[in-house]
């Protein structure tokens, strides 16, 4: 079971317990965490499950799709170099203690 | 179309598949219209799939199969169309659309292009404008206080904000919802409706056929954006036409439906108007579930590529299969409190746009309207009464009114 920390914007810490094979967002939504909206139920098609991953993290994710690369350019909060959609990160045991930063706005 | 191939269809269906609860429910008939959810309910509690004797095709209620049907896009196909008539059988009454009827890899590259136009960034562009529409439409509505809210704000409003964002001239815009309706009630089964749609047709057909050519959309709508990807090389020229018409087909009497939905919630539900107004903020998830309660898209079809199990039972290949979106939005298995509309529930995973490859192209577009009409309402209206008859609209697909009386008052 990983577990996932988010960092709000206002610097506190959540952490909530994953699933294997979920992704971060499917984790974040069943725990009712706010700050991401996840309108589009993971389709990639949103922007809206935008988070930042904590520089340590990042070269162990699954690499970027194209679909994810363009539509993370018109997310509500600025683009950053560590900036992924959280719907694209599926969990794995290796990914347990996963620290992702949530932006401040989604839309 | 002819008679004799839909004969052949249901001749060739022979009754309902061994256990498979076989129903006498028509969902393309007034009953329906007027009232789906009792429908929905049996529908949902024979089982995980059912047979519709009715027009000989597999149904699924459940969120969990619509889900598991909507994400298997090469077993249950979409290039033989997402209404009952099976393209494999019979000619389609318009040429087929290069995204909505297609299959990938085909489907990969037409949906790319108009991901790429409807994109986050594009959306940022209109938004602003959008706002100030939306605000200047709510001031007018707020001088006359009473008045239709289909016709004055569901359907003037779309209208006011998304035929220039097409890049459409002025001329014969009136065609728009005719012709939108007569998509949507195509992908019904050959009945009164689609029947007298489709012979109406020509006129409105004309019309769009015209407006899809490059010469007749204004430099920077989303239509010219369309045609700049013919000569960036994504699609040919020919394929672009054909999809500003699938934008012209479902970006506007889907977004009239969508928010007259959410208007009808708020005049039903004056507890949410009161949380809504409370707090603006809401506004995009009070649209959000509005689309999940009222599903403005009620069904679509697939067909089988290929023997298949599904729920335990075995499907043939070429056999349709009717995906309940209303239903599945109100599944009392993935919705606590399904039936009521709460604009502060968490809505992420409805499939009221879908789901899959397919999920609605539109949906941040129909999002950017929806919440900025709910945002002026929120602002400036204080309360919202129905003052006469709520007639229903009829569609084989689209889920709507007729007419909404209802007096508004200022904040
Ligand atoms: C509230 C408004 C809307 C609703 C409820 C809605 C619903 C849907 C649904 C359920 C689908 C999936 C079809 C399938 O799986 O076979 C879909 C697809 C589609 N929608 Fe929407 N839609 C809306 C607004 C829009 C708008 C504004 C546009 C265009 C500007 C649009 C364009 C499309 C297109 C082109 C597709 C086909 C996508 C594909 O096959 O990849 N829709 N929509
Ligand atoms: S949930 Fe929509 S892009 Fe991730």
């Amino acid at each position: 079971m990983p577990s996932i920390i988010f960092i709000h914007p206002d610097g506190r810490r959540q952490q909530i317990e994953a699933s294997v094979d979920e992704s971060a967002m499917q984790a974040a939504t069943r725990h009712d965490l706010s700050g991401i909206l996840a309108e589009c139920g993971g389709n990639a098609m949103c922007a809206t499950c935008h988070v930042y991953v904590d520089e340590g993290w990042l070269a162990r994710l699954p690499t970027m799709g194209g679909d994810e690369d363009a539509l993370l350019d018109g997310a509500a909060a600025e683009r950053q170099a560590n900036s992924r959609l959280s719907c694209q990160i599926r969990l794995a045991a290796d990914l347990d203690g996963l620290v992702l930063s949530l932006p401040d706005r989604q839309t | 179309m002819s008679a004799t191939s839909r004969t052949d269809h249901v001749a060739s269906a022979q009754g309902a598949p061994a256990g498979v609860p076989s129903l006498d429910v028509d969902p393309f008939s007034a009953e329906f219209f007027e009232d789906p959810h009792p429908i929905h309910q049996v529908l949902r509690e024979a089982g995980p799939l059912v047979w519709l004797d009715k027009w000989g095709v597999y149904g699924v209620a459940r969120y969990a199969e619509v889900h598991a049907v909507l994400n298997d896009p090469l077993t249950f196909c979409s290039s033989r169309g997402v209404g009952l008539s099976d393209f494999a059988k019979e000619k389609p009454w318009r040429p087929q659309s290069i995204i909505l009827e297609a299959d990938p890899p085909a489907h990969t590259r037409t949906r790319a292009v108009l991901a790429q136009v409807l994109s986050p960034t594009a959306m940022k562009g209109v938004r602003e404008h959008f706002t100030a529409m939306a605000a200047a439409k709510v001031d007018e509505l707020l001088a006359r206080r009473s008045f239709d809210a289909v016709a004055d704000l569901a359907e003037a409003y779309p209208l006011s904000v998304f035929p220039d964002a097409m890049g459409l001239k002025q001329e014969g815009r009136e065609n728009l919802l005719p012709y939108a309706s007569l998509v949507f009630n195509a992908f019904g089964p050959p009945n009164q409706l689609r029947q007298e749609a489709i012979e109406r047709s020509a006129p409105h057909q004309a019309y769009v056929a015209a407006q899809c050519q490059r010469e007749n959309l204004a430099p920077g709508g989303f239509g010219a954006c369309i045609h700049a990807r013919a000569d960036a090389g994504d699609i040919t020229a020919d394929e672009a036409p054909l999809l500003v018409r699938s934008l012209l087909s479902a970006g506007l009497d889907t977004t009239v439906n969508g928010i007259g939905a959410a208007i009808y919630c708020l005049a039903r539900f004056p507890d949410q108007l009161a949380r809504l107004r409370g707090d603006p903020t809401l506004a995009r998830n009070a649209f959000e579930e509005a689309i999940r309660y009222e599903s403005p898209v009620q069904t679509f079809f697939r067909t089988t590529t290929r023997e298949v199990e599904l729920a335990g039972h075995r499907i043939g290949e070429g056999e349709k299969v009717l995906m309940f979106l209303g239903a599945a939005n109100r599944d009392p298995r993935r919705w606590e409190n399904p039936d009521s509309y709460d604009v502060t529930r968490r809505t992420s995973g409805h499939v009221g746009f879908g789901s899959g490859i397919h999920m609605c192209v539109g949906q941040l577009l129909a999002r950017v309207e929806g919440e900025v009409m709910l945002a002026a309402i929120a602002r400036k209206v204080a309360a919202i009464e129905i003052t006469g008859p709520v007639k229903r609209r009829y569609n084989n697909t689209l889920r709507g009114l007729e007419s909404l009386p209802i007096t508004i008052s200022p904040a």
